[in-house]
């Protein structure tokens, strides 16, 4: 509990940045492309808009090794406990950004099959809009992620 | 000796091109914060609802772009204009608006149905929120204001590109009211969110003969 006589010390409070800077410096995304919002993922980690520059280049295959979860298109009922099962392995601290219209709310497949958002299952921290977001405005939401990162506190 | 001279030579090769890529003389990507690709002019982002040069408002309240979106994500209601002041020229202005940009598809159906032309998408597509309740735009973000500048939702945000805002799909036709009887159904792109203020194409005899 910090005193109001004696704010927090030099030594912890960079070191709080230097954690927030380090984590959105190396972002390890998980491989979970659902549908077609996944072309425009992959767009996003080629030469031309170039994910690299943000250190999040190598799409981990396993969610041991993740920590930034792109839900990228329809989550169906049937997946719904798979994406569950694939949040809980991954290792803290994570995050989650909720990709396309179909991720967020279900877009214009309002029926019987489909979580109508995937924040139904799992905290999600970005919304990005579209159908399908173009690379860019998924960079917008992992560059809005980095603001939200920075912006916290390292523990929770 | 003869390995070492050849794997200089290769590493040579990369060395001209990694100067060329810091250098930027031979740049592919397109560095996204500071620098954005350019956007086709007909390309559809976030709405815009626009004005009349005289300031007032085009949409009124006749619900038909909500009844062509396919995700069901525009909600209208009209309501009845003042005589003394009113917001539109109709009879009825749209008194709420609002689009959830999570469940719309950018398909541009509302543009289409738009009996005003009222409803038109700009180039901005770069809008992603923290919470699902910053992704409904009601009617003060939506219209535009009575200079035709569109406001944007954040503009605080170092990421808010308003230049993106102000380009318009502009998909109009160029029998808007104050367009001329021989341009019907000329449809003709105009760039800029906002009332009309192009020359119209060379109308249908003309084009034909």
């Amino acid at each position: 509990m910090p005193h109001p006589t004696n704010p927090p010390g030099f030594l912890t409070a960079r070191i709080d940045k230097l954690a927030s800077w380090a984590r959105t410096r190396s972002m390890f995304p998980m491989t979970f492309g659902l549908a077609c919002c996944a072309i425009e993922m992959m767009a996003m980690g080629t030469a031309h808009y170039d994910s690299a520059r943000f250190g999040m280049e190598v799409f981990r295959a396993s969610p041991r090794q993740a920590d930034l979860m792109i839900v990228a298109g329809r989550v169906s009922q049937k997946m719904a406990p798979v994406l569950r099962q694939v949040y809980d392995q991954m290792p803290e601290p994570k995050w989650v950004v909720s990709m396309g219209a179909c991720a967020s709310t279900g877009g214009m497949f309002n029926n019987y099959a489909l979580v109508q958002g995937v924040d139904q299952v799992v905290p999600v921290d970005i919304y990005v809009p579209g159908c399908p977001p173009g690379p860019t405005s998924l960079m917008h939401g992992i560059l809005t992620l980095h603001d939200k990162i920075m912006s916290g506190e390292i523990a929770s | 000796m003869g390995v070492l001279t050849e794997l200089l030579k290769g590493l040579r090769a990369t060395g001209s091109v990694l100067i060329e890529t810091v250098t930027g003389k031979e740049m592919l990507t397109t560095r996204y914060p500071k620098e954005m690709r350019e956007k086709p002019q007909r390309f559809h982002g976030r709405h815009v609802l626009n004005r009349y040069p005289d300031g007032m408002e085009k949409c009124i309240g006749c619900e038909l772009c909500a009844g062509a979106c396919p995700a069901r994500c525009i909600y209208v209601r009209g309501k009845d204009n003042d005589p003394e002041n009113p917001n539109s020229p109709g009879e009825r202005f749209g008194f709420v608006y609002e689009i959830n940009m999570l469940r719309c598809i950018f398909c541009g159906l509302c543009v289409e149905a738009c009996p005003t032309e009222a409803i038109t998408m700009t180039q901005l597509f770069e809008f992603s929120t923290t919470n699902r309740g910053d992704a409904i735009y009601t009617r003060e973000e939506l219209l535009m204001d009575t200079d035709g500048n569109v406001p944007h939702m954040f503009p605080d945000d170092p990421l808010a590109d308003m230049k993106e805002l102000l380009t318009a799909d502009g998909w109009l036709k160029a029998t808007a009211p104050a367009g001329n009887a021989s341009y019907e159904g000329v449809q003709t792109w105009q760039g800029t969110p906002g009332p009309a203020s192009w020359d119209p194409e060379p109308d249908q005899e003309t084009r034909d003969s």
